[in-house]
């Protein structure tokens, strides 16, 4: 990544009132959809981003164009877009900045992938907490009502669609796919079994398609330049743009567009201005609380690109990095973590529901002074207890950051144990909160 | 069972409203929660009992999928409610001793409410505003960013006179590197 410097901003270009629909549509705005109506067939639309190289941005990385090609074919009846603005994975708020300074291009995007998929319908689901932004995208739906963008023939076509908001109501499980489409049909959020994937049976039992914001507001880039030209921004194998949210213990965190694949300690030492007060660098959580943290010593020319971070033995998330400094203690650190996931663990799978109840358990255990050495390895066999054996993989993100904690920060868990009281074997093991 | 809650004529037609954009008179629950709640201040029983009977569901569906959602309140609070983020990024950035701090100053804990009925605090699961930590929302609405024990003292005080903070516009960060002269 040589000439990162001389990347402009495409998701979230500097212009003034960009999210009034005028001034998106005096900078070339609704004119890839314009183009996709009068002159793409739905298959070209799917070729395109196919060939693009876009990856879902909300954090499996999943081939867009791919996803959208498990749709069956039409059969007259519904057939729906969610569009998953959940944003609720610690770490990450990128998408708000969309939802904030450019909610026509996620309109727009999330208009191309309807014809694309030859939906009837689009959900926009947006956590509950973002009431604020909620209420300037409903603004920007109804300017692109009166346009013609959005409702029946749209611009005089024969293609109609319809496009609602469903505010949720503070519940991270939403952000999973199949939860997400439990909670608009006005249920708890219990995530369902796959397969069937929701190409098959989503929403109502119809196909379904669900795709994060970011990733639909790197559609209408593509329709506008070609995916050749998509193709050539950032990693070969994970192109284009990415929102890096950089928070922390950093000079100036915030959301920055800049292609994808860029090194871990530009990002850090350049972008986001290094650390606050010239500390040193502990460790990276590189997407995400989930994505399992990078040391200090395992960054060095590390990319933020999934094959990169998969080498180093991390994960590409949401590209929500958390910077953390040398004074950070670790173990209260994954103590918070560890308490985020037990909360919002929806209670189906008894795995997940006891697994990371007793992961803060033993982890606040731990963390007061009361633990045992044997509790770190008690800690790894609960993480191997969750792992895969769930409806969904929110006891991954659970078990994930704890193995990988104690892995790679080992010496400061072994260090809190060693203190402890019941460094020597007790009779009976101690369960007590 | 009659309850004493009622929605007008107006809301109705709003609930009818919301109907039409769901294919189920259930996928309409969320957002009738929402409307009784802003409404009623929290789904106490009888609200509960009410939205059920304007959806044509049970009081149990009702009441299972308002539990749910943390956003949902189904207990009574106070005038405002605090939910302060105490989660990876704003906890590293010291919003645990910040919840501490307004324990301190309100004289109850974490998810108690103030005997005048004021404040409840609480804290939170990240809100997605982790570039401006320590960050609060107020009243499952406005966010209030960067926190400090100043910022707070004044937020309680804006707040004491019944003054809710404008919406915050937190801007991208300054692309500072396209300043630079090139070398």
């Amino acid at each position: 990544m040589t000439n990162w410097k001389a990347y402009r901003p495409l998701l979230l270009p500097p212009i003034r009132g960009l999210d009034r629909i005028e001034v998106y549509e005096q900078h070339g705005g609704y004119e890839a959809l314009r183009r996709v109506l009068a002159e793409w067939t739905p298959a070209r639309v799917i070729e395109e981003v196919k060939a693009s190289g876009l990856r879902g941005r909300g954090g499996a990385g999943f081939s867009t164009g791919l996803k959208w090609s498990f749709m069956p074919p039409p059969d007259g009846r519904p057939r729906y877009l969610c569009v998953n603005g959940d944003e609720s994975e610690p770490g990450t708020f990128k998408d708000r900045q969309i939802l904030e300074f450019n909610p026509h291009l996620l309109i727009e995007g999330a208009l191309i992938a309807a014809y694309a998929i030859q939906a009837t319908a689009i959900y926009l689901y947006i956590r509950g907490e973002y009431a604020d932004w909620i209420d300037r995208v409903e603004v920007a739906l109804l300017q692109a009502r009166e346009r013609g963008y959005i409702g029946e023939r749209v611009l005089g076509t024969d293609w109609s669609i319809a496009f609602y908001v469903h505010r949720g109501a503070g519940a991270y499980i939403c952000g999973e796919e199949s939860a997400l489409m439990e909670s608009i049909e006005g249920k708890r959020a219990y995530p369902r079994q796959k397969p069937p994937f929701p190409a098959q049976r989503g929403l109502w039992g119809r196909p379904t398609t669900i795709n994060n914001v970011e990733t639909l507001a790197n559609v209408p880039l593509i329709i506008r330049h070609g995916a050749e030209w998509y193709n050539q921004i950032g990693a070969p194998k994970h192109p284009g743009p990415i929102l890096y949210g950089i928070s922390g213990h950093v000079n100036r965190p915030g959301v920055y567009e800049l292609p994808s694949g860029m090194p871990i300690e530009t990002l850090i030492y350049e972008v986001a201005g290094g650390i606050r007060g010239g500390k040193r660098l502990k460790a990276v959580i590189p997407g995400g609380s989930s994505t399992p943290p990078l040391r200090a010593d395992q960054i060095a020319g590390v990319t933020m690109d999934a094959e990169s971070l998969r080498a180093a033995g991390s994960m590409m998330g949401t590209a929500g990095m958390v910077v953390l400094d040398e004074d950070t203690d670790m173990v209260r650190v994954l103590v918070r973590i560890a308490e985020f996931y037990h909360h919002e663990s929806c209670g189906q799978c008894t795995p997940c529901r006891e697994g990371t109840g007793w992961l803060v358990k033993i982890l606040r255990r731990i963390e007061r002074g009361e633990g045992k050495p044997a509790d770190l390895e008690l800690l790894l066999e609960i993480c191997n207890q969750m792992e895969g054996r769930t409806v969904c993989a929110l006891a991954d993100a659970a078990a994930w950051p704890v193995r990988h904690t104690i892995q790679r920060f080992r010496e400061e868990f072994e260090a809190r144990c060693r203190g402890s009281l019941f460094s020597v074997p007790e009779p009976i093991p101690s369960t007590s909160q | 069972m009659a309850t004493e809650y009622t929605f007008s004529a107006e809301e109705l037609a709003r609930i009818a409203d919301i109907r039409r954009r769901y294919p189920t008179a259930r996928a309409a629950l969320m957002p009738v929660l929402w409307m009784a709640q802003e409404k009623f201040g929290w789904l106490s029983r009888g609200v509960i009992e009410l939205v059920a009977q304007t959806l044509g569901l049970s009081p149990a569906e009702v009441y299972g999928v308002a539990t749910f959602y943390t956003m949902y309140h189904t207990e009574a609070h106070g005038r405002y409610v605090l939910d302060l983020c105490t989660c990876l990024s704003c906890q590293v950035l010291g919003a645990e001793e910040l919840l501490h701090y307004l324990e301190e100053r309100l004289g109850v804990r974490d998810g108690q409410t103030t005997p005048d009925g004021l404040f409840t605090i609480r804290h939170t699961e990240c809100l997605g505003a982790c570039g401006s930590g320590p960050v609060l929302m107020l009243n499952n609405r406005r966010y209030v960013h960067r926190l400090s024990r100043e910022r707070l003292d004044q937020l309680l005080e804006e707040l004491r006179q019944g003054r809710i903070p404008e919406f915050e516009s937190i801007p991208l960060p300054e692309r500072h590197w396209e300043n630079e002269e090139p070398s």
